[in-house]
């Protein structure tokens, strides 16, 4: 498929999406399976994304000490169950990977 | 100044601490598309027609890695599929604007500008002006974000490989998720998720994501119906 046709088709449904109960009628209601299912939306799709990328290295599992995302990643994961917030998470999950590459090879 | 204009820039200001932690993404989503090989027009276009910083983030990864026009569009598809929460939210405030607006406050309708604008929302019930405050909101997170795509791109591949900016996508998904894991239900969606993910990581074409969506929230479902 052309690339920009991808673009587009991905830019018309990321706002249909946004759309979808802003342009349905206001007595409209979800049936409660969808509105249950919709709800496991954002933990699933995002561990999904996650757990790759802490767990993976080079193409392989790796639960290793020496996997640096990994460690990286739970450092992060207290910090973010600590403070709950974005900006302390991202800096001490990229500061201990900085660090862990420079002093524990 | 008006009710409307008062409203609008008190959305910019309330967002402004938003601005600070978006920026530095724009720029990292910039780098990491024109490190991906995607041409600069096309990099600045998907922050202009998409417009959604994580969805962004792996349409790239894809993007680079070779995978089909399908993958790209399914996986960007369940990756904003959370903004249905969103519209679903934001509807009774909005149900009686004009269709032009909702157009406009759908499109805008990112994670940052729904947690500043649904606060607003619910705090200020007699206010008629609201969607400005929502579209002032919107605007200021529109326009850092496109600004900070230009920065990235710019710099794109004069920004180090060793630096690994991208983790900041893995990051990011952390520190969102955490505080949405508040039943069993939850935890086995995101268990479930994040295993078929790496079981599954091996996957042609790239569906490993998608695949593991579905478990995750048939995990979900049924954990939530054996703990009624």
């Amino acid at each position: 498929m052309n690339l920009w046709l991808v673009v587009i088709v991905a830019g018309v449904l990321t706002f249909l999406i946004r759309l979808s109960f802003i342009s349905l009628p206001a007595n409209w209601e979800m049936p409660h399976w969808a509105q249950r299912a919709l709800s496991f939306v954002p933990p699933a799709v995002m561990t999904a994304i996650v757990f790759p990328e802490i767990l993976i290295l080079d193409g392989h599992l790796a639960v290793s000490l020496h996997n640096h995302r990994l460690i990286a990643g739970a450092i992060a994961i207290l910090v973010a169950w600590r403070f709950k917030k974005i900006m302390p998470t991202i800096v001490a999950g990229m500061a201990a990977l900085w660090l862990l590459r420079y002093f524990w090879t | 100044m008006s009710a409307a204009r008062a409203q609008f820039f008190a959305g910019v200001k309330d967002t402004s601490p938003l601005l600070i932690g978006a920026a530095p993404f724009g720029i990292i989503y910039g780098v990491l598309a024109t490190s991906a090989g995607i041409p600069v027009v096309m990099a600045q276009a998907i922050s202009l027609i998409v417009f959604a910083g994580s969805a962004q983030f792996i349409a790239a990864q894809l993007i680079g890695a070779g995978a089909s026009g399908l993958v790209i569009v399914l996986t960007t598809f369940i990756v904003n599929l959370r903004h249905a929460l969103y519209s679903a939210s934001m509807a009774p405030y909005v149900k009686d604007l004009p269709r032009a607006w909702k157009w406009v406050l759908s499109y805008l309708l990112t994670d940052e500008a729904f947690a500043v604008a649904i606060t607003h929302y619910r705090d200020n019930a007699g206010e008629p002006n609201r969607h400005w405050y929502f579209l002032g909101a919107g605007v200021a997170l529109w326009a850092t974000w496109q600004a900070s795509t230009a920065v990235g791109i710019f710099l794109g591949t004069e920004v180090p490989h060793e630096w690994s900016l991208d983790f900041t996508l893995a990051l990011s998904f952390i520190a969102l998720l955490v505080p949405v894991l508040r039943t069993r239900a939850d935890v086995a969606a995101a268990l479930v998720g994040g295993i078929v993910a790496v079981a599954a990581f091996g996957l042609t074409y790239k569906l490993g994501l998608i695949l593991a969506a579905f478990c995750g929230i048939g995990a979900g479902m049924l954990a939530w119906r054996l703990g009624k």
